[in-house]
């Protein structure tokens, strides 16, 4: 969940009110905010400040994530205090303080939503140019432009905020989207966006004093706390994205960084915004939620300058999008959904407050409902069922219990486990709860097994090598158990009744479930006898009578790496071996850095069901 | 009988004395040593209010073993002195004597000897006094007489000093007469035996009082895991209200059922390598219900079934990637989607507890398996009231009364609403579980009819467990660092009792 920081005054001067923190925390909860944390000015000093009130003018994301760690001194940070909201990550539209803002006073309908208007230009049109190049790499770019814009120091912190938490966000860190925002008085387009061999491009980035080739870029970005995460998405590509204007002059190389050149500050009155990426249908709702919260700032408020952007294919497209939709939802529909009865009036007034721009229409029961280009999460009537609830309050709903008359059944694997802990735990032995994911080492190495032998899953890409396999014993948990409690009392009795996991190419995945019974004994002497009983008395509870008749059980002189030579036996019930017993291989215990004798039993309880 | 003779006649003298009598004194008369006397009255104390007895310190001076046989023989100097004859005697010779060397250097330094060194055949002693006294031992045949008292501090320091004088601290008892005083005390008998039972005799005996202070012992026995014991009364709890377990034992799943038939897009951030566990071997899903695929494909790609869709282009390998499940709701889309291949359609209460898993960051509260617990409801014509209705229920049947629901966002669930319970012991509201109602996006592709719906909420079995035993470290609790001590000793799982208060600041 994103969390948006925003100055409490700032918030509540564009509010025109001001609230209580006990108030505002109410009101985000109603709406499904949450307000998370509140920041006292003094820990604002602290921490550096936030990025919301960075004060060195700059577009490099580096230095805005240099101030959250607290590298760099925020001025003037001293006074204010800061809300901390988490947003649902859906709500793309209340990622900055505008939209908020804009949110909850046309939730609290102190205004009506705006409408956003596309715009064409008094002179040309500014064009944007896709070559075939970069259909491998990354084919899709859309633009507009902002004009006339009018920002002020926390507008313009907000703008650059509100384009990081995108990044961070619907933009998959830059590898679905990439935005660049640029001042479009030092360009000339119309522009080209292209692919060129790394070697090939040269520009001078964002707050670099001399220029670079790409390949130098990367270099340099590879120790870069910020971009370092980026690079991966063309390191390995023949070509890297670029986009030039009419002059040569780099804009970006997404989805890295802006050129130095076109970079915007506080003055800047006329921005080009430029999306480029993988994902079409996200460059658009990108570029749809920065013209939508920025183009309030505009000499003609909520009015977006329209950018052509031509396709390989010679196809023309002009954006941004702004696109209105209509749905039609019956009122009846909603109130069967969310179990109240409100008129279709009513339901209207409510999703209106949600800037879902509502009327009644029809026989009287139609809603016709405007979806804004803001709300790129509407994308079903259950959508709008869900914002007419919070309108009308979750809190306000009428609790009923459903009528549906069902007889309950337990699932018999579990039902058997449930019966058998008890009874272990009867039998003297404590129940141990430990992980599914272990190292290679515990299933296979510390047990005298090769890893290829264990018919183990293995995963691909864990953090330590605690989480390398699944388990295929719970025999290892039960003694790294024992070794983190070797300061209690002798014996130890433990056992566990849970799932272990084998490659199965006869399953749909590949790998199954089997549910273990393992228990181990821990003392000075082996206690061979000890565990053989509690077989015997598993058996007993089993119903499983000993001997080898058909439906009986014996144990078998066997073998097996982890267990002392000669020690080791293996359980047959209902004509199919279903685990071993035995005294453990000193290899093993010291390999489970333990110093006692141990004997052990492991069974599958599945044929027993 | 009485309880050894010592103890008899500590009471016969009790009984003679005036008010009461000191142990050490009575070992004295009794010539015994002290320790029996002591031994007499604890056996004696055992029985309840016979005696009385009061401990007490006294600090005494005690001669030591070389001071004993000064006070009888008198000082090293003045043995000296005494063994030299009128006419002198050798040095070396008088060396030779017991005291001879301690002697003559104390001897010496009282003046009472001299020494001359120009005798014919070498050094002679000669007594320069007619006669002396010997300070030293009447000293020490005071203190032997128990008058120490008449030293001074200087004297007796100086004798300490040459170890003839020591301080001990005597603990003796003042024994007086309790409430039960008698001098007729039988032998109590400890435990009830089969001999008494079978000839009666425990009629005429008395027995020794049991002391209800001490600990019984323990029995030996096995436990439960706390948070299996919670996973119980949870399963119970779902029982009662109706609900059927879900089959969930399969850890491995592929990312078609774990997120694609949520309807959870292919570039969800939970998607990523960060976040979940993804396989190596088996790598790729064998199997997967290829119809339904194409249904779910054209839902994500393309919309249908009322909704706009991702509208982004949806690739099967992605959906093959097999991973360690990272929510049990991939079991309740399978359990829904088989639901949905049974007609005419039944309506349905399911439930499950199982262990999931997630890449992340660890913590003191997250480990990267936990247990999730899910609920699912579907039936013809559910709303979002029934869902709170539901779950009031059951967070009723866990001890919680007041809940309050918060508008949230989950990728497969709309409306989707956050349920917070007011926590008396943090005075605040804390988010207790996750709920929604599956999205058409999710239901239609399996085949459900149009209009039933589905409600779900799910929580962790971690987290009440924690709060439940006041366990602040996950690692305590779940994996083998458990602390086995803290499994013995958890009550039994009852989870709509009072829990006990907190230990108070004094208390800890």
């Amino acid at each position: 969940m994103p969390t948006v920081s925003v100055k409490r005054d700032l918030l509540f001067q564009a509010l025109g009110r001001t609230y209580t923190d006990e108030e505002f925390d109410e009101l985000c909860f109603e709406f499904g905010l949450e307000l998370d944390e509140i920041v006292p000015p003094e820990i604002c000093c602290l921490l550096g400040g936030d990025s919301a009130f960075f004060t060195i003018e700059t577009t490099s994301e580096k230095e805005i994530i240099s101030k959250e760690q607290g590298n760099v001194k925020a001025a003037g940070a001293s006074d204010v205090v800061l809300y901390k909201i988490d947003v649902p990550a859906n709500r793309y539209d209340l990622l900055c303080l505008e939209g908020l803002v804009r949110g909850l006073q046309v939730f609290k309908e102190r205004i009506k939503a705006p409408v956003y208007k596309r715009v064409m230009p008094d002179g040309k049109i500014q064009k944007l140019i896709i070559t075939e190049e970069t259909a491998k790499i990354r084919p899709f770019a859309v633009a507009a432009v902002l004009r006339n814009i009018k920002f002020t120091k926390d507008r313009y912190d907000s703008f650059i905020e509100l384009q990081e938490k995108l990044h961070q966000n619907i933009c998959r860190k830059r590898a679905l989207v990439a935005i660049g925002t640029h001042d479009l008085d030092t360009l000339s387009g119309p522009f080209t966006y292209t692919a060129k061999r790394p070697s090939d491009i040269k520009f001078k980035p964002l707050n670099k004093t001399k220029e670079y080739t790409a390949c130098e870029l990367m270099n340099i970005y590879k120790t870069d706390s910020h971009l370092k995460h980026y690079l991966h998405i063309i390191e390995n590509k023949p070509l890297y994205p670029v986009i030039y204007d009419s002059n040569g002059v780099v804009l970006s190389m997404p989805p890295i960084i802006n050129g130095d050149h076109s970079k915007i500050t506080v003055n800047t009155r006329n921005i080009f915004i430029e999306c480029t990426g993988t994902d079409f249908t996200k460059a658009k709702i990108v570029l749809d939620i920065i013209v939508t919260m920025f183009s309030e700032y505009c000499e003609n408020q909520f009015t977006v300058e329209a950018a052509e952007v031509v396709f390989p294919n010679g196809k023309s497209h002009t954006f941004p999008e702004l696109a209105y939709r209509k749905e039609m939802v019956r009122a009846d529909l909603i109130n069967k959904k969310v179990g109240i009865r409100e008129t279709p009036e009513n339901l209207a007034k409510l999703l209106t407050r949600m800037y879902l721009k509502s009327e009644v229409i029809g026989d009287g029961n139609q809603i016709e409902i405007e979806i804004p280009p803001t709300r790129a999460d509407i994308i079903h009537a259950c959508d709008i069922v869900e914002d007419a609830a919070i309108a009308y309050g979750y809190n306000n709903i009428q609790m009923t219990l459903p009528k549906t008359y069902t007889i309950a059944n337990q699932f018999p694997l579990n039902k058997l486990t449930e019966l058998l802990r008890h009874d272990m735990a009867a039998a003297g032995f404590t129940e141990a709860l430990t992980f599914a994911l272990c190292s290679q080492e515990d299933i296979a190495d510390k047990l005298g097994v090769d890893i290829s032998a264990t018919k183990a899953v293995h995963i691909s890409n864990p953090k330590t090598a605690e989480f390398q396999v699944a388990r295929t014993t719970l025999l290892p948990g039960l003694l790294k158990t024992i070794a983190a409690n070797r300061k209690m009392p002798l014996p130890l009795k433990l056992f566990e009744i849970s799932d272990i996991v084998i490659k199965d190419s006869n399953t749909d995945v590949g790998a199954k479930n089997y549910r273990h019974l393992c228990a181990v004994y821990y003392n000075k002497n082996p206690g061979f006898e000890i565990i053989h009983g509690l077989l015997d008395r598993i058996m007993q509870l089993l119903d499983v009578p000993p001997g080898e008749d058909k439906g009986g059980y014996v144990i078998k002189a066997s073998e097996g790496p982890a267990f002392f030579p000669g020690r080791c036996a293996e359980i047959f019930a209902r004509g199919q071996s279903v685990g071993k017993l035995g005294v453990l291989h000193p290899d093993v215990i010291t390999k489970f850095e333990l110093t006692m004798p141990c004997s052990s039993l492991e069974i599958n309880i599945g044929p027993f069901l | 009988m009485a309880d050894g003779p010592v103890a008899e006649l500590l009471l016969r003298r009790l009984e003679a004395s005036d008010g009461g009598l000191d142990s050490a004194e009575l070992a004295a008369e009794l010539g015994m040593e002290h320790q029996a006397v002591v031994g007499a009255v604890k056996s004696l104390q055992a029985l309840g209010e016979v005696i009385e007895a009061e401990l007490r310190s006294t600090k005494r001076w005690e001669l030591t073993v070389e001071g004993e046989e000064i006070a009888r023989e008198g000082s090293h100097e003045a043995r000296v002195f005494r063994s030299i004859p009128p006419e002198g005697l050798a040095q070396s010779e008088l060396m030779r004597l017991p005291s001879g060397k301690v002697g003559f250097s104390k001897a010496m330094s009282n003046k009472w000897i001299r020494v001359d060194k120009s005798a014919a055949d070498g050094p002679r002693v000669f007594r320069v006094v007619d006669s002396m006294e010997d300070e030293v031992q009447r000293r020490l045949q005071l203190v032997r007489g128990g008058q120490a008292e008449k030293l001074g501090e200087k004297e007796r320091s100086e004798l300490r000093k040459r170890k003839l004088l020591a301080e001990v601290t005597l603990k003796t008892y003042w024994v007086s007469k309790g409430s039960a005083f008698s001098t007729s005390i039988s032998k109590q008998e400890t435990e009830l035996s089969p001999e008494m039972i079978s000839s009666g005799s425990w009629r005429d005996r008395p027995f020794k009082p049991y002391n209800f202070l001490a600990h019984g012992v323990l029995p030996d026995s096995g436990h439960l895991h706390p948070l299996l014991k919670v996973r119980s009364q949870f399963r119970q709890i779902f029982l009662e209200m109706g609900f059927t377990e879900m089959p969930t034992d399969n850890f491995i799943e592929s990312s078609f059922w774990n997120f694609d038939a949520l309807f959870q897009p292919q570039q969800h951030p939970a998607r990523d390598q960060h976040d979940t566990f993804f396989l190596r071997d088996p790598a790729e899903a064998l199997q997967l219900p290829m119809d339904y695929v194409q249904r779910v494909k054209r839902t994500h790609s393309q919309g249908g079934y009322g909704s706009q869709g991702y509208k982004y282009n949806w690739k099967l390998d992605e959906a093959r990637k097999n991973l360690l499940r990272t929510h049990t709701t991939s079991a309740s889309a399978r359990a829904l989607y088989r639901l949905a291949q049974k007609k005419p359609f039944t309506p349905v209460k399911y439930f499950s507890i199982d262990r999931v898993f997630r890449n992340e960051t660890l913590d003191a509260t997250h480990l990267a398996e936990f247990h999730q617990i899910e609920g699912v409801v579907a039936d013809h014509g559910l709303t979002l009231g029934h869902l709170m209705g539901v779950l009031r229920e059951f967070f009723t049947k866990l001890g919680i009364t007041q809940l309050r629901f918060k508008p949230a966002y989950n990728p497969y669930t709309e409306p989707s609403m956050e349920v917070f319970s007011y926590h008396q012991g943090l005075k605040k509201w804390v988010e207790v579980g996750n709920s929604g109602v599956f999205r058409p996006e999710m239901l239609l592709p399996m085949g459900l009819p149009e209009n039933v719906s589905v409600i779900a909420w799910g929580l962790s079995l971690e987290r009440p467990t924690m709060i439940k035993y006041g366990i602040n470290n996950i690692r305590e609790l779940v994996g083998h660092k458990v602390n086995l001590q803290m499994v013995y000793d958890s009550p039994l799982c009852r989870l709509d009792a009072e829990p006990r208060p907190p230990p108070t600041q004094e208390a800890a």
